[in-house]
């Protein structure tokens, strides 16, 4: 019952006069985008599963998350600014620079939770500059986290240009270590998470709660909406869209705790064209980019299309120099079917 | 009253503009449990004034005494924890939200798991209820009811911060009369409760109705502060306008009815003209030099069939005859390459292009009916712009300026000039009058006279059932997306002839 | 400057104030500083003290110099920020540039190796990249699709398809016979100035007389502000934005000529990387919001010259290749907060804030 109280769009009062005559199952058209984006992932899974026989095993599915858990935390960070009608491109530069810090900071034999504590502050203080900048300076949010995205690449790149390996030993690598749940004698039918997938989901109900179940939340719904309106609703507009940049630039810097996590290395050029990788989940989930309508539960389901796109392909035999051509067909042919099934859905 | 302490007392406030003063020292005062009204013309400063008490502008000099204690309002919330809530002339919701979310926004019912949703609705119906909004379901998005109704709602949103004074910045502009009756029941019922209501309205008829106190300005400075009822209406307009009463040109007396010639034929014709969901299929002739009235309440209609006419939605049926040669008029292009224009009730999203300056905003629909690569020689673009411009009495007479800078009369003034200077012979003027002034008004109204006798054929369309009395020859009557009379206006008819048209008729056409 | 003098009446010092007022709040002015700034700076610590210095070169008939060669590198920079500012100004964007460069690049090379002659290598290249703006207009003006998507699925299939081109390779086409016009084009000097600068400031003057002396650039301002008026006034909104992303497509394809002509050389994966960035960063610089609307094309012209400066600075000062980013983000950081209404206003707000508090005082009193 709590997803149908929190989420008044997905609710239907019978008791109204106005409405009594439509069909009780009335499904709002806010959700439409989302609901396709399910459907169509799930006939990805499908269509994979015909033709490759692979993809709906544990093991498919658990590789899924385990390797994406990142791009999904990644997704809901951007959800944020999204909605709000801005963007953060600044998310992938973090990523690199927190990675880079990180390692720098475990070679030296810094204890592992103070590590994770400091690449969480240069997360936070990435997204307070752009906060700043967007909010005092009237920096549009494009150039104020470009900026911070090339400041943020800038500095990775000055402390450091190598790959960095994680030393052994140190205590950092438990959030990557799998954890069984379901153990099949073939590996490929095991069905394992591991602590990045737990901090993925535990984001993902953060954001989720943070959307709808705080003020907050509905303060980025309004701005959305109409900025101005919620300024002269009296709604804490600046406040809020420093709370979103804070949250990105953090939730970034977690990313990059979990990606570095599971393969034990970093490098400046880590995380390039990431945050492109996240507007597109973002999109694919049916958020709109100027802004006012979408979902955090939309940004994964996005995430994963984005993720399950690269196996496909490759068992395809695209030949690489396709690659990117395929992918962008793919987000195209996606977002013209929710267009299409957008509009279907408005005329009923 | 007088023995009451008021609950906020503006003095002397000035607020600049970089090279204009809007407001030069301007006062008001205002006493628990009264409705006061804040008067004047376009620019004067009303809205100004407005937003200097509700901390949207920085005030440059002056105080603020909410209860007697000095504020300085940084920004909206500052004066929403004052007690001070407004509702503003063109509605301040968020159309992505539901109207119970609208209502409650910022001040949602929370439990121990955050927002409790059904709490919040519930309270949001409360209120709505207040405001006689009952049959709202507070799930639905906002942006499936009326403006109107979004008017309702964002009052009720007011009254949910239990504010000390609610400020009403022209709430009647988008109302038909039943409404406006109710909203007044709630306007008594919130000032009995001891509230200050700050009013704002063009319709003198209801600043009497509904007023006790009235403060007037003209041009950002204060002029008088009088008793509602110890004001005559002459003598409040000269406040206003700052002439006397005597020197106003009121054009008051009827049209007289234009005679038709015998075999003349129409410049319009259209037959069975209709869009599923828009308007059932109407006919309709329009002769030169005649001016057609559309009378009807608020969604009969009325604006749909201006919009087909225009092509401004694509018609699904019906044949569009112009002067005896059929026509496709599926798109604005069409329209205006074929001598129509369409001046749209919705001006600042349909009407203005904001950023750019009076003169582009003149010349924009000409220059487009000529070709993107086709420019209006300056010399010719110079003369329109003069033309039009001194014709309209547009204020300021400055071509240059961004039009989104104008008062709302003036932007009216600036949008009729531009569809004139595109020669149209069919003119169909959605409601042209709303929300400006008294003055603008009658210069408008006159022009639309003075065109008829030009020779254009002029379609009037507007919510004030007087002036499409006063103005036209014909008046076509809709209900519920039907046309549903057609009236010969001669000297037997009058307002409460087209009431009972309308009460009397189903959309059949019978007698109901 | 009209308003200015209108305010004589009130006395000249108003007037002059007024001015300084209306010169710290245009764009162009931190431009134009940040432009002399970052020369001073390489004036100053560039390490063989010749930041300045101008020769004749004999071979290339031209002139000679850091400062020269900055222009050379601006020509890219013009193409793709004058086509992004249109784009813009119909509050939309368009991710895909750098990718188009490398496309026409790209394709271009690959003609060229295969033995085509070079003006139809160059016409074919520039068709192609005209093509991609036309696909990016088509998806944003007749299907509706949002231009942030709609280019940036167009920016990852334009890196393939330059890769498909070149099947992966690096074409290099600098021994080919025959290609001399277009080394010219990118290398070489007329009036001791470089064509491809003088070439590409040509078609920015040529695009703002379209844009100013002929009715586009008003109706580009109108659908970029206000789209369903504009509609109203009989101006069809889907044709401006198809034209608006074809300009783009076509103006990027010159930009990526310029670039890979300069050492005959694609880079399938580098060339054009980031410059989409460097173009809105340009407009941006230049005033334009990218919220749409009013535009200016010397603005946008000024700031793809920052941007070119500012890579200049960051060779000739000597500052690690890798530190790049962050010295680029500061500049255009100081020159968005310089440009902020906030600091303009600084002091007025605060004599503003004194005199209430005055006012305050003595009311309570």
């Amino acid at each position: 019952m709590t997803s149908a109280t929190a989420n008044p769009a997905t609710r239907n009062n019978l008791k109204t006069k106005s409405r009594a005559k439509k069909p009780a199952l009335r499904i709002n058209t806010q959700m439409i985008p989302t609901i396709a984006a399910v459907v169509i992932f799930i006939c990805m899974i499908i269509m994979g599963q015909a033709l490759f026989g692979t993809y709906t095993s544990l093991g498919f599915i658990s590789s899924l998350f385990i390797d994406h858990a990142y791009l999904i935390i990644l997704a809901v960070a951007m959800t944020l600014p999204v909605l709000t009608g801005g963007i953060d491109l600044s998310i992938g530069a973090i990523v690199a620079i927190c990675g880079v810090v990180g390692m720098t900071l475990l070679n030296q034999g810094v204890n592992s939770w103070l590590v994770i504590v400091v690449m969480l502050l240069i997360g936070l203080a990435f997204g307070a500059i752009a906060g700043t900048l967007i909010e005092e300076f009237n920096m549009q949010p494009f150039i104020a986290t470009l900026s911070t995205m090339f400041l943020a690449r800038g500095i990775a790149a000055m402390i450091s240009t190598d790959s960095l390996i994680a030393p052994e030993n140190n205590n950092y690598g438990w959030i990557a270590t799998t954890i069984k749940i379901i153990d099949n004698p073939k590996i490929k039918n095991d069905l394992s998470i591991n602590a990045g997938v737990i901090i993925a989901a535990i984001v993902v109900a953060g954001g989720y709660i943070l959307l709808h179940k705080t003020r907050t939340g509905r303060t980025i719904y309004a701005i959305g909406g109409s900025r101005s309106s919620a300024e002269l609703m009296g709604l804490p507009v600046k406040r809020t869209q420093r709370i979103i940049y804070l949250t990105s630039g953090t939730l970034a810097a977690l990313a990059a705790i979990v990606y570095t996590a599971n393969i034990g290395s970093a490098k400046n050029t880590v995380g390039v064209g990431w945050e492109l990788d996240a507007v597109a989940s973002v999109v694919i989930g049916g958020t709109i980019v100027t802004g006012g309508f979408g979902y955090v539960l939309g940004s994964v389901i996005g995430a994963l299309v984005r993720s399950t796109i690269d196996p496909l392909t490759s068992d395809f035999g695209v030949p690489s120099e396709w690659t990117t051509i395929v992918v962008g067909l793919m987000i195209l042919i996606f977002v013209v079917l929710q267009r299409a099934v957008t509009a279907v859905g408005k005329k009923e | 009253m007088t023995d009451k302490q008021p609950i906020v007392v503006m003095k002397g406030i000035t607020i600049e503009f970089p090279g204009v003063k809007a407001l030069d020292g301007v006062d008001l005062t205002l006493y628990p449990g009264e409705v006061h009204a804040l008067m004047g013309e376009n620019g004067a400063g009303k809205s100004t004034m407005i937003k200097a008490l509700t901390g949207v502008y920085k005030i440059n000099a002056g105080t603020i005494l909410v209860e007697g204690r000095p504020q300085t309002f940084n920004g909206t919330l500052d004066a929403q924890n004052a007690g001070i809530a407004t509702v503003y002339q063109e509605v301040n919701l968020c159309t992505n939200l539901s109207i119970g979310e609208n209502v409650m926004l910022g001040h949602e019912a929370r439990g121990p798991l955050g927002i409790n949703w059904k709490k919040t609705h519930e309270e949001a119906r409360k209120y709505l209820a207040q405001m006689g909004l009952d049959h709202l379901d507070s799930h639905a998005p906002l942006s499936s009811i009326s403006i109107a109704m979004q008017q309702l709602v964002a009052i009720a949103r007011a009254m949910v911060i239990d504010a000390k004074v609610l400020i009403l910045d022209e709430p009647t502009s988008s109302l038909d009369a039943n409404e406006v009756q109710d909203l007044f029941k709630i306007m008594r019922k919130v000032r009995d409760s001891g509230v200050a209501i700050l009013f704002v309205s063009h319709f003198l008829d209801q600043i009497y109705e509904i007023t006790d106190r009235l403060t007037i300005l003209r041009n950002g400075k204060f002029i008088k502060e009088v008793m509602t009822r110890d004001t005559p209406r002459d003598e409040l307009i000269g406040m206003m306008i700052g002439k006397s009463a005597a020197e106003l040109s009121q054009i008051g007396a009827k049209k007289e009815r234009r005679a038709a010639k015998a075999g003349e034929k129409p410049i319009v014709s259209v037959k069975g003209l209709g869009k599923k969901g828009d308007i059932n299929p109407a006919d309709l002739d329009i002769y030169s030099g005649e001016v057609v009235g559309f009378a009807g309440l608020l969604g009969s209609g009325r604006t749909e069939l201006g919009r087909l006419l225009y092509g401004a939605d694509k018609p699904d049926s019906g044949t569009y005859e112009l002067n005896g040669k059929q026509v496709a008029i599926g798109d604005p292009y069409t329209a205006l390459k074929n001598k129509i224009a369409y001046s749209t009730e919705n001006r600042r999203d349909e009407g203005i292009i904001g950023d750019l300056t009076v003169r582009e905003n003149i010349l924009i629909a000409l220059q487009a009916t000529r070709g993107m690569f086709k420019p209006i020689p300056k010399k010719e673009a110079d003369e329109i712009v003069d033309k039009y411009m001194k014709e309209l009495n547009v204020r300021p007479a400055d071509p240059n300026k961004l039009i989104k800078n104008l008062s709302g009369g003036n932007q009216q003034k600036v949008l009729i000039a531009r569809w004139l200077a595109t020669h149209p012979e069919l003119l169909i003027l959605d409601e042209p009058t709303r929300g400006i002034d008294i003055g603008a008004k009658a210069e408008i109204q006159q022009v639309v006279l003075d065109l008829a006798a030009e020779g254009m054929g002029v379609v009037f369309i507007s919510s004030e059932l007087e002036e499409v009395v006063r103005l036209s020859d014909d008046i076509e009557v809709m209900k519920d997306r039907h046309k549903i009379a057609e009236i010969d206006n001669d000297d037997t008819v009058s307002q409460q002839t087209i009431v009972e048209t309308i009460a009397n008729t189903n959309v059949n056409g019978k007698e109901a | 400057m009209a308003t200015a003098k209108r305010g004589n009446n009130a006395g000249t010092g108003i007037a002059a104030r007024f001015d300084a007022r209306k010169l710290l709040g245009n764009n162009l002015t931190w431009s134009v500083v940040a432009l002399v700034i970052l020369i001073a700076l390489c004036t100053i610590f560039d390490p063989s003290h010749e930041f300045l210095s101008l020769h004749w070169n004999k071979n290339t008939g031209g002139l000679s110099g850091p400062l020269i060669t900055m222009l050379q590198e601006s020509a890219r920079y013009l193409m793709i920020a004058t086509g992004m500012t249109l784009v813009i100004s119909t509050a939309g964007i368009d991710l895909s540039v750098g990718s188009v460069m490398a496309v026409s690049g790209a394709a271009a090379m690959q003609l060229l190796t295969s033995g085509m002659n070079v003006w139809a290598a160059i016409l074919i290249s520039l068709l192609i990249g005209l093509l991609l703006g036309c696909i990016n207009g088509a998806l944003v003006s007749i299907l509706g699709l949002q231009p942030f998507i709609t280019t940036l699925i167009m920016m990852l299939a334009g890196r393939g398809i330059a890769k498909v081109i070149t099947s992966g390779e690096n074409t290099d086409a600098s021994r080919v016979a025959g290609s001399e016009p277009l080394r010219w084009l990118a290398n070489g000097f007329v009036f001791g100035l470089p064509v491809n600068f003088l070439l590409a400031l040509l078609i920015v003057i040529l695009v703002g007389l379209l844009c100013r002396k002929t009715a586009m650039g008003m109706m580009i301002e109108s659908v970029g502000i206000n789209p369903e008026a504009s509609r109203m006034t009989g101006i069809k909104p889907k044709k401006i934005l198809f034209m608006v992303y074809a300009i783009s497509g076509l103006l990027a394809a010159v930009a990526g000529l310029f670039a890979t002509a300069s050492v005959m050389r694609v880079d399938v994966s580098k060339t054009g990387q980031d410059l989409e960035m460097y173009a809105i960063l340009a407009v941006v610089i230049g005033g334009t919001s990218l919220l749409g609307g009013k535009f200016s094309l010397a603005g946008s012209a000024l700031g793809a010259i920052v941007i070119a400066m500012i890579r200049k600075t960051i060779i000739t000062l000597g500052i690690d290749s890798a530190a790049t980013p962050a010295f680029f983000a500061l500049v255009v950081i100081v020159i968005c907060v310089m440009q902020a209404p906030k600091i303009h206003n600084l002091g007025a707000e605060m004599k503003r804030r004194r005199a209430l508090k005055a006012q305050a005082k003595a009311v309570a009193a």
